[in-house]
């Protein structure tokens, strides 16, 4: 996989070193210093950190405003950008912007439904879904062509990234799923946030035995769990997500103020397990408005110091 | 067929209340079908509007007829006695029959008696399910003869999405997830190969989205 951007996530994947990336909410109003004071906690922990695009469907500051506002800190942001509310101008003209700000990653989602949102009545859009957005981007990039066909003038230079989710069902589909994104293009993964690490294993040895964990790069997800009530709610509420009951059980068996550390102890014990699990290439810790812990994360996973690189 | 469903009998009456003589004007195929619009029900909504004139004090002649179908003119011959004399129809067609009727009388108010909710099969006696969404370019050969566009909320031409669990939809659990259904079709027919075939960027100027669509056969026009 030899390097195609000036993505600095692509040089640490394709230096083998284990990358590291984390996530920044937008906030629901316009003041740029809630994403600036969360990237700040994190910045010297991660490669790169991914800014969320109107997640489960409500209504934030735009990821590409909050991405431009990391860049303007010397930072490396992710574009995640969904489906559901661009059709194909807008979403060809967003990475044209983004590009043009030097954002090099992006990661391409259908989204959450917007009934689990607050815009419940709007319409969505899905003109493209995740693959064609995979699809479209390697396009633009690779081809310097619109989807119309017409040619592009200095081409987008994004390293292409989507997400996998291991735990959703049909399981016997989710490789297949990997190597159809593959096919399309994908260069990085991102997984959905993993709890059932048999599970997840089971799902890398079905890509292996593909060979795919030799096409792209696979960051396995992390979330740590705050509370043994955050875990029951994911593992009931969460489409998608699988918690194991014992994972409930060791929570709720400790202290209410301890299980917080009882949550950051269990993910640092996962990312030790996953580190040993050939074709997992990096971690993508999603501490989801707990940005203050990831530097705890990092290092105690042995993680720490993040890798430097000569741009 | 054509799914509809009646409007909240209030939201009738508001629309009628200022009419004289009011035609309640069903529709007897499609939405005769489920029940909501047929010549039988229109005359139940009729009987309904009447009591509700009588409660309210107020002097309103409201008669009840109907076709066999509102969206083909030589249909309307039977009809044109009624729908003279009325002062405002209230069509329990779907919204086809509603517009062509519309179409048909300038000055004559004409009010929807029905949602029209979606184009739709009999999935058993009083349960209805959307099925097709008229895209204009039919993908079914090659999704396993069922439809992502109609029945993946959200549309995904590759899917299934992360929010599949145990076969249903991330919006619903009562929701079949299309894309496990026809995974399930694949895997009966043996044709799992299919999966991994990307289904490429969708026309969609064929959809609503190309505008207003229209028909033409000219050989057999007369």
């Amino acid at each position: 996989m030899s390097v195609k951007t000036p993505s600095k996530l692509e040089k640490i994947l394709a230096s083998g070193q284990l990358a590291v990336t984390s996530e920044c909410g937008p906030p629901r109003g316009s003041d740029p210093e809630d994403i600036t004071r969360k990237a700040e906690l994190i910045k010297n922990h991660v490669d790169a950190i991914n800014i969320t695009d109107n997640q489960t469907s409500v209504t934030r500051m735009c990821s590409l405003a909050a991405c431009i506002r990391l860049k303007l800190m010397g930072l490396e942001p992710v574009l995640q950008m969904v489906t559901r509310d661009r059709n194909r101008i807008a979403i060809q003209s967003d990475i044209l912007g983004a590009a043009s700000f030097d954002i090099n990653n992006m990661l391409c989602l259908s989204g959450d439904h917007q009934s689990f949102g607050d815009c419940k009545l709007g319409q969505n859009v899905h003109d493209l879904d995740s693959i064609q957005l995979i699809q479209t981007v390697r396009m633009m990039r690779d081809e310097a062509k619109f989807l119309g066909g017409d040619d592009i003038k200095c081409p987008p230079k994004m390293f292409v990234g989507a997400a996998a989710n291991p735990f959703a069902d049909p399981f016997e589909i989710r490789v297949p799923r990997l190597a159809k994104k593959i096919a399309a293009g994908v260069e990085f993964i991102q997984t959905q946030c993993i709890y059932n690490l048999d599970k997840f294993e089971k799902w890398m040895e079905g890509v292996r035995e593909r060979g795919l964990h030799e096409k792209v790069h696979i960051l396995a997800g992390l979330t740590p769990m705050k509370s043994a009530g955050m875990a029951r709610y994911m593992k009931n509420r969460v489409p998608g997500m699988d918690v194991p009951e014992e994972l409930v059980k060791r929570l709720a068996g400790v202290p209410k103020e301890k299980q917080a550390q009882e949550g950051i102890d269990i993910c640092i014990e996962s990312i030790q397990r996953l580190k040993s699990v050939d074709g997992v290439h990096g971690f993508h810790v999603m501490a989801i408005e707990w940005e203050e812990k990831v530097p705890e994360i990092v290092e105690r996973a042995g993680l720490y110091p993040r890798p430097t690189i000569d741009k | 067929m054509i799914v509809g469903q009646q409007k909240p009998l209030e939201e009738i009456w508001d629309m009628i209340k200022d009419h004289s003589r009011v035609l309640v004007f069903g529709c007897n195929t499609c939405v005769a079908v489920c029940q909501q619009g047929g010549n039988k029900e229109a005359e139940i909504i009729a009987s309904l509007l009447r009591m509700k004139a009588t409660q309210e004090g107020l002097d309103i002649e409201i008669k009840d007829g109907g076709i066999e179908r509102q969206c083909e003119h030589e249909f309307f011959e039977s009809a044109t006695k009624s729908l003279e004399w009325a002062d405002a129809v209230v069509s329990t067609a779907c919204g086809i029959g509603v517009q062509f009727l519309a179409e048909k009388y300038e000055s004559l108010p004409v009010y929807p008696g029905l949602n029209t909710t979606f184009l739709g099969a009999v999935e058993k006696f009083g349960v209805y399910t959307e099925r097709c969404q008229a895209c204009g370019q039919c993908v079914l050969g090659l999704t396993g003869g069922i439809c992502p566009i109609a029945r993946c909320a959200k549309r995904l031409m590759n899917g299934p999405c992360g929010g599949s669990t145990r076969g249903k939809c991330e919006i619903n659990k009562d929701l079949d997830c299309a894309w496990q259904l026809i995974i399930d079709r694949l895997k009966a027919m043996d044709k799992m190969d299919n999966y991994e075939k990307i289904i490429p960027v969708k026309d969609w100027s064929s959809d609503r989205a190309g505008g207003p669509r229209k028909f033409v056969r000219e050989d057999i026009q007369v």
